[in-house]
């Protein structure tokens, strides 16, 4: 680890802070309905969206409608997503002439889509052509993201709204999320990627003569456009194999700060939100903190494992220090611009949101380096996390958090004047154990099935963490892997999908339950008995139960692959 | 409940015609107007022809230029399509070699570009990204230290004194952003490019 490395990470901390209330300000302003500096051009064009919809703006949903909404959307996203691919050949916008996405394919990646996940069983540019890219997936970055960032605003109502029946208007919530704030700042932030080198045509593959004389075919395509939002929206579906560690995707260390801090805007600002709608912006504080705390442990963790490097390439003399000529540490899998501070920085950026771009390949990392992705995504994402997926599985925390505060004095709980009862904390650990219920339940199944042995690449311990990080990333709809898992064949395409499908609507629906009973409920007024869920003593209840439901949950599983791997590769013994 | 269907239906099609069509149709032609060269992927013509994109890796494999990074990038196997071969820096097919750290094809690989690379060069240590694969299989860059490696080998092939050579590999490195975000690099293909432009000694 270098001083200069810490300095880049705590740049990119300082940066993600300032943005916080500026952006939260403004996100808040647009679910309020209230006038911003683009509703002059933008008024139209939403108007027009309802008057062909047939939505009426100033109606309130109660979270039954809200919830069937949401899934009636998705189910048309899913649809429309899979008949794209499926006749992508007979469509325009396929310079490269890709074929018809198989059935099992084009099924698990019409979920991984439409339920932000972006995990991707496919290389995308020997697989999708430009019509899929843009009018395929590209939408599904911008409305699967805009479907979390609106659901954590309709539980935040349910905070903020007293004796009330509605929790919001799904349409309304949807269309405003994605024309003022997605739409915008992709339209910016992608045009400063052009700038910096990422390419934005629809023209066929380039054909180059190398220095060499070798043929060498450049795969091209309107990536920025796309690269913008998959960040942006914590999506994270690479345009090409490589994701962000493609140079077209992210051709330089100042573009990799810049992707790295759309990851974290929204979902940081979101606490924000949450705290100016209940009033108090010290509550969206208090929350920010806990992200804070369990980030900072992520990254020292993983640039201290990445830095330390492989003791096996020590054996063998390799030079591996770091020093003003070379990054050094462990190298498999990264690339030189992005050296170890900004690779260990982005692996865990892109869990702790549920992102899942990678600028490395967190196969390749050590065994403790890639534990630390593998345990944000199992702990539920909640560090910042998806866009809205992030907030409300942190107050789905929360509510347990103040459940257990309130059994140690023998009160019934309250958070933000609502009184936590039996429905709610039912609801909440319902969504919380539909987490481990997949993840363990599917990779157990895998690891006895001979149709998922045969898939991980590696042998030994890691083997095994390469199918628990599938079901892991899948279920968290995170969409990161440890990829040398051959994940594209009938029984992980089926799985991996339902886990994704599992891992999304399962956990949406009790938590829209919980938004509307909170909604119903009137606010107690705060006494010298509450609990002030904006101190420290919060914070760090709240950092406690989450490690405890995380780590003895998932532990043991952790123990079998990260773990023994860790300790194996100490001893020297290779697989 | 229902009334619900007509909303989600009309919304996915406006949405697609906004973000799938509008949206990235209208970014390729503001980019094609303002900033062509990098929207059209940076490329590099030399002598009318498209030697490649200065942001993309090229597979070096002759002693006279600089070498990338290893590549574990493949490609279709030309006498059955079905398979496929190792075929680095293959810019179609980006991905890396998701070798985990203890396996043992890992450490035999590196072991063996090991080898190699101290026959080549017995008096310096090997930097460790000489004989690691990128995460993409293009990177474009090697570390500073990786380029010095080279330099005799390099020096020797071409008939160059290294202390020029050396100064070619100061001139193609580029220091972190503003002094502090990212990691000293060397571009091999321009640096390669330029020993080419050197006048025959």
């Amino acid at each position: 680890m270098t001083f200069i490395g810490w300095f880049q990470i705590a740049l990119f901390c300082a940066v993600v802070v300032v943005l916080v209330k500026p952006l939260g300000g403004y996100m808040t302003r647009v679910f309020a309905g209230e006038r911003t500096f683009l509703s002059p051009v933008l008024v139209p064009v939403e108007r027009g969206f309802y008057r062909l919809s047939g939505v009426d703006e100033r109606t309130d949903q109660n979270w039954v409608t809200y919830a069937v909404s949401m899934l009636l959307f998705s189910l048309v996203s899913f649809t429309s997503l899979y008949a794209l691919m499926r006749f992508q050949a007979v469509l325009p916008f396929n310079p490269a002439g890709q074929s018809a996405v198989e059935e099992s394919l084009a099924f698990n990646t019409a979920v991984s889509f439409t339920t932000n996940t972006n995990w991707q069983s496919y290389v995308p540019e020997t697989t999708m052509s430009y019509l899929v890219q843009m009018a395929g997936l590209t939408v599904q970055n911008f409305v699967s993201a805009a479907t979390g960032i609106v659901l954590a605003v309709a539980l935040v109502r349910g905070f903020a709204r007293r004796s009330a029946a509605g929790i919001g208007n799904f349409w309304v919530d949807l269309t405003r999320c994605t024309l003022y704030i997605l739409l915008p700042i992709s339209i910016v932030v992608g045009l400063f990627f052009v700038w910096q080198g990422v390419p934005q045509n629809l023209g066929a593959y380039t054909e180059a003569t190398t220095l060499e004389g070798a043929r060498q075919v450049i795969a091209q395509g309107p990536v920025a456009s796309q690269e913008v939002i998959k960040m942006l929206g914590t999506n994270g579906g690479g345009f090409f194999n490589a994701n962000s560690s493609h140079p077209f995707e992210n051709p330089n260390a100042l573009t990799n700060f810049v992707q790295m801090v759309l990851i974290f805007s929204i979902g940081a600002a979101l606490t924000n939100v949450f705290g100016r709608m209940v009033g108090d912006q010290r509550q969206g504080w208090a929350v920010l903190a806990v992200m804070g705390f369990l980030f900072l442990g992520g990254v020292a963790v993983a640039y201290w494992a990445e830095a330390a490097g492989n003791p096996a390439f020590a054996r063998l003399g390799i030079d591996a220090a770091p020093s003003s000529f070379q990054a050094g540490g462990n190298m498999e899998g990264k690339e030189t611009r992005f050296g170890i501070a900004n690779s260990a920085l982005f692996a865990t950026v892109t869990t702790a949101a549920s992102c899942g771009a990678v600028n490395s390949m967190h196969d390749s990392y050590t065994p403790l380096g890639g534990l630390v992705p593998l345990f944000n995504i199992q702990l539920g994402e909640i560090i910042v996390g998806g866009v809205g997926a992030g907030l409300y599985g942190m107050l789905l925390f929360a509510i347990v958090a103040v459940f257990v505060a309130g059994l140690m004095v023998g009160r019934t709980p309250e958070y933000l004047g609502k009184k936590i009862e039996a429905k709610e904390v039912k609801m909440a650990m319902l969504a919380i154990l539909i987490l481990p219920l997949s993840i363990l339940g599917f990779t157990a199944l895998a690891t006895v099935l001979d149709v998922g042995l045969a898939g991980p690449a590696n042998q030994g311990p890691h083997g095994f963490s390469e199918i628990l990080y599938a079901y892991t990333s899948a279920t968290g709809n995170n969409g990161s892997a440890f990829a040398g898992l051959s994940a594209n064949t009938l029984f992980y395409n089926t799985t991996i999908g339902f886990a994704m499908f599992i891992g999304r609507f399962l956990m949406i629906v009790p938590m829209l339950a919980i938004a509307g009973s909170l909604a119903a409920k009137k606010i107690v007024p705060a006494s010298a008995g509450t609990f002030p869920t904006h101190g420290p003593l919060f914070v760090g209840l709240v950092v406690g139960v989450i490690l405890i439901v995380g780590g003895l949950t998932f532990f043991p599983a952790l123990a079998l692959g990260p773990l023994v791997e860790h300790f194996a590769m100490n001893a020297g013994n290779l697989f | 409940m229902l009334r619900e269907f007509r909303p989600a239906l009309v919304m996915m099609v406006l949405l697609t015609v906004l973000t799938g069509l509008a949206y990235p149709l209208a970014m390729t032609g503001i980019a094609q107007a303002i900033f062509p060269r990098q929207a059209n992927g940076s490329l590099i013509e030399k002598d009318g022809r498209i030697v490649g994109s200065e942001l993309i890796g090229q597979d070096f494999t002759k002693p006279g230029y600089f070498h990338g990074r290893p590549s574990a990038t493949s490609g279709p196997d030309p006498t059955d399509p079905a398979k496929s071969v190792a075929a680095p820096y293959n810019a179609a097919n980006s991905g890396g070699s998701n070798a985990g750290p203890t396996a043992k094809s890992l450490i035999e690989r590196v072991e063996a570009e090991m080898k190699a690379l101290k026959e080549e060069n017995p008096n310096a240590p090997v930097p460790v990204d000489l004989v690691t694969t990128s995460a993409s299989g293009l990177d474009p860059d090697i570390s500073p230290a990786a380029a010095m490696f080279q330099v005799p080998r390099v020096a020797r092939e071409r008939g160059l004194p290294e202390a020029r050579v050396r100064e070619l590999v100061s001139q193609h490195t580029h220091g972190r952003y503003l002094g502090v975000i990212g990691e000293p690099t060397v571009r091999v293909l321009q640096l390669n490019m330029a020993l080419d432009a050197l006048p025959k000694q």
